[in-house]
């Protein structure tokens, strides 16, 4: 590990002109965005604008083709990365929640701890009880993903990646996949972690959730950022065009 | 860009396809009903010719100083083909054909047994499907020639069973059973909304499986059927474990008949192997050429 | 007890001469079908155990990124796969088995290194083997990409994804198929007769050969220790079917 002259009071995550490649497609075309400690951003843009590509490359899930991300200032474009390190600092809930069916709901949150971290069971255990209530599953430990409901296996999932005790959060369209009724309850969830202080990184489509909890809007179409800025200015005094557009069609 | 005007979960309905598990696409085992026939038209027909070559070059250096060598007996073998042909393959063919008429009909007949509204006869026709699915196939073979009698009189009238005729019978036992399983697995995948649609409009129970339930499941039905058919025609060797003078049989006294050099193992069971995949390939191809037009259209 | 049944049947065989129980009264024909039973036995399970060993390690040379390790296993499946399992047998025992090396136990009798019981072994386990390696690679291919990346982001480097999430999960999947392919092993080991391994089926048709009154009784108890045999797998494979089965999943 490099040794980073990284503060508290730097970025928690810095991107600089991102740029991402599939093939012939150009993704990303130079994203940049700072955030800081205990922020809570929102990412917002059409489908295909490269929101979603762009936060799975902040946890290397996607390689980078040129630019720099920094966590905390370690660059995640580094050949010479260490996943794990990264991992434990960076946590990722995801639309379809992917837990793993095979393992009861308590079972997937204690899974990393122990497994990778190799920590003392009574202690995960523990842990993984106190994250169960939090999300307000109280009762549901045992119970499969599949027989709990979308809300709550995202709920489960989200527990599953505080279980790490990460710095960071990220959510790529956690509630894109849920019913109407079911969104409610992980949004809640999501705002209490926002204001316990975490560091939250969502993608969404929640406006009305945007505009109460994030700090920042970024708008992103087409692989770039048209604009950003705090959610009282981003959705009444939006300059530009397209996000004029986009916002009148969902507001 | 249209993009913009489909936001899901806002402009649109959020759609989502949850991949906990995708569909297990085993090509190997009952669970898929053409999976036979799948994997044998996935191949491509080089493979086979490439693995006989190999195989038989393989040997060729520990034969080279022999005087009998790996040409001379494909030589004999070449003098063998008409006959291992049209006398052996012939009856490994007929056999099959025989076996799966017999097999389907007594199939079709234990299927829709399988589904009779009568309790014990549904139990029966269940016990029978079983039983014939899982016991071995030779096991059957030989219960069967030992059973059956070598002639049968009707009436003053002496007919003799040669024994192809009473493993047409042994194979007809596990064919009948598959198939069985066939009819009741098509009939029982037609929704129960169809069953309820025409007995609402006083369809009598003959009727309703005559008329709107076998015409749905009949083409859905002829894939796996093909499928067994491959299987069978495969299986059709172990006869000459019973003496009937099949292809295997006759290539074994070929092999007596060329003074048993070790050397013509190769050819001659290689030959077995190729027309074996030759005859079974093509049906394979057709059925998942079948299937995959059947499968569009309902 | 046995005294009593013995004599039973000798009675029913001197007032019936086509029921010839003989292996229930006489020791030498008791002791055939007891080595034939051990020997049928003895081949199932060995050949299951080494099919499996061939399933794994086929479906993982097949994920191999070289190609022709691959083409290799492909070659293998499709060979074995597409001839009838009697032909195999009959060419790995005469034509293969001719060019393995001999030994001579007492400088007078050439034996081969490998027996009949040896080809039977290792024909049945390549013939085996082959489905489980389609088995196996499908099983693994059922498990989406998803949740390898949700085990990825929490941390797991290869090794562990695999071992705790994609392996236990593919194994789950492929159980009903693994079953279905075992229970047919069994049944294909009746076929080894022909390269005259003497188990069970070979045993009862020596049987009746030497005592010809002998024929219905060989058969009955034919046709019931087969359908007892596959019976009894078919149920624990059902009963381990239900125990493994992912919760909430499938019907």
């Amino acid at each position: 590990m490099a040794t980073s002259t990284w503060t508290e009071k730097d970025p928690m995550v810095s991107a600089t002109d991102v740029h991402k490649s599939f093939g012939d497609l150009e993704v990303l075309k130079g994203i940049s965005m700072d955030v800081m400690k205990g922020e809570c951003i929102c990412i917002i843009g059409p489908s295909g604008s490269g929101k979603s590509t762009f936060i799975r490359c902040i946890n290397a899930l996607n390689p980078i083709n040129a630019g720099s991300i920094l966590v905390e200032g370690q660059e995640v474009n580094d050949p010479q990365l260490d996943k794990l390190e990264l991992r434990k600092k960076v946590g990722m809930v995801f639309q379809q929640y992917n837990l793993f069916p095979h393992k009861t709901a308590l079972e997937n949150i204690m899974m990393a701890p122990l497994k990778v971290l190799k920590q003392e069971k009574s202690e995960v255990e523990a842990r993984a009880r106190d994250l169960i209530k939090k999300v307000r599953l109280d009762g549901k430990e045992d119970s499969y993903p599949g027989e709990l409901s979308g809300g709550q296996q995202q709920r489960v999932a989200i527990a599953r990646s505080l279980a790490m005790r990460p710095d960071v959060m990220l959510f790529d369209e956690v509630t894109a996949a849920l019913d109407p009724e079911t969104v409610k309850e992980v949004l809640v969830t999501i705002r209490e972690l926002a204001e316990e202080g975490m560091t939250c990184i969502l993608v969404t489509h929640e406006m009305g959730f945007a505009r109460e909890v994030a700090n920042h809007i970024y708008f992103t179409d087409r692989g770039i950022i048209v604009e950003h800025g705090p959610p009282k200015t981003f959705f009444t005094k939006a300059k530009d065009p397209r996000t004029k557009e986009f916002l009148s069609q969902i507001l | 860009m249209s993009a913009r005007h489909r936001i899901p979960g806002i402009t649109a309905t959020a759609t989502t396809d949850l991949p906990v598990l995708k569909p297990f696409n085993a090509k190997a085992s009952g669970h898929d009903d053409i999976g036979f026939c799948r994997f044998l038209a996935n191949l491509s027909p080089q493979t086979i010719f490439l693995f006989v070559f190999v195989v038989a070059l393989w040997p060729i250096a520990a034969l080279a100083q022999a005087k009998y060598t790996l040409g001379d007996a494909f030589d004999a073998l070449w003098k063998w083909i008409p006959f291992l042909v049209t006398k052996g393959f012939a009856l490994n063919i007929l056999i099959s054909f025989l076996t799966m008429a017999i097999g389907t009909f007594a199939g079709v007949l234990l299927g829709l047994w399988q589904i009779s509204p009568n309790r014990a006869v549904r139990k029966f026709a269940w016990a029978i499907t079983q039983t014939f699915r899982n016991s071995p196939w030779l096991v059957l073979l030989f219960i069967v020639m030992l059973a059956f009698p070598f002639e049968v009189s009707i009436g003053g009238l002496t007919i003799p069973i040669p024994d192809w005729m009473k493993a047409v019978f042994g194979l007809s036992l596990p064919i009948m059973a598959n198939i069985s399983e066939v009819v009741r697995g098509a009939i029982q995948s037609v929704p129960t909304g169809q069953w309820e649609a025409s007995e609402s409009l006083a369809f009598s129970r003959r009727q309703v499986l005559w008329q709107i339930i076998l015409p749905q499941c009949f083409k859905r039905m002829i894939p796996p059927w093909m499928n067994w058919y491959a299987i069978l025609t495969m299986a059709t060797p172990l006869v000459s474990l019973l003496g009937v003078e099949e292809i295997v049989t006759l290539s074994r006294q070929a092999m007596e008949g060329e003074d048993n050099h070790p050397e013509l193992l190769i050819p001659f069971y290689g030959f077995c192997l190729v027309i074996f995949f030759v005859y079974c390939y093509p049906i394979a191809r057709w059925t998942i050429s079948l299937e995959r037009k059947f499968s569009v259209k309902l | 007890m046995l005294q009593a049944i013995q004599d039973y049947f000798r009675e029913l065989y001197e007032a019936n001469p086509s029921w010839n129980f003989i292996y229930i009264y006489d020791p030498v024909q008791a002791q055939r079908v007891l080595d034939g039973l051990l020997m049928t036995v003895w081949l199932s399970v060995v050949c299951v155990i080494l099919s499996v060993v061939i399933g794994v390690v086929g479906a993982w040379l097949q994920g191999s990124p070289v190609r022709w390790v691959r083409a290799i296993v492909q070659g293998y499946i499709q060979f074995f796969r597409n001839t009838p399992p009697l032909i195999q047998l009959l060419f790995f025992y005469f034509a293969l088995g001719q060019f393995t090396p001999k030994y001579s136990p007492d400088g007078w009798l050439e034996v081969p290194i490998i027996s009949n019981v040896g080809w039977a072994i290792i024909s049945l386990s390549f013939f085996a083997g082959a489905f489980n390696v389609e088995i196996f690679r499908s099983g693994i291919e059922a498990v989406p990409e998803s949740t390898k990346e949700a085990s990825e982001s929490l941390g797991m480097n290869r090794l562990q994804t695999y071992g705790y999430v994609v392996l236990p999960l593919a194994f789950r999947v492929s159980l009903p198929a693994l079953n279905n392919n075992l229970v047919n092993l069994v049944k294909t080991t009746t076929q080894a007769i022909v390269i005259a391994v003497p188990e069970l089926l070979y045993q009862l048709v020596s049987i009746y050969n030497d005592y010809s009154t002998a024929q219905n009784a060989c058969m009955v108890l034919m046709f019931v220790v087969y359908i007892g045999l596959v019976g009894i797998l078919v149920l624990t494979m059902n009963r381990w079917e239900r125990a493994m089965r992912i919760p909430g999943y499938g019907a």
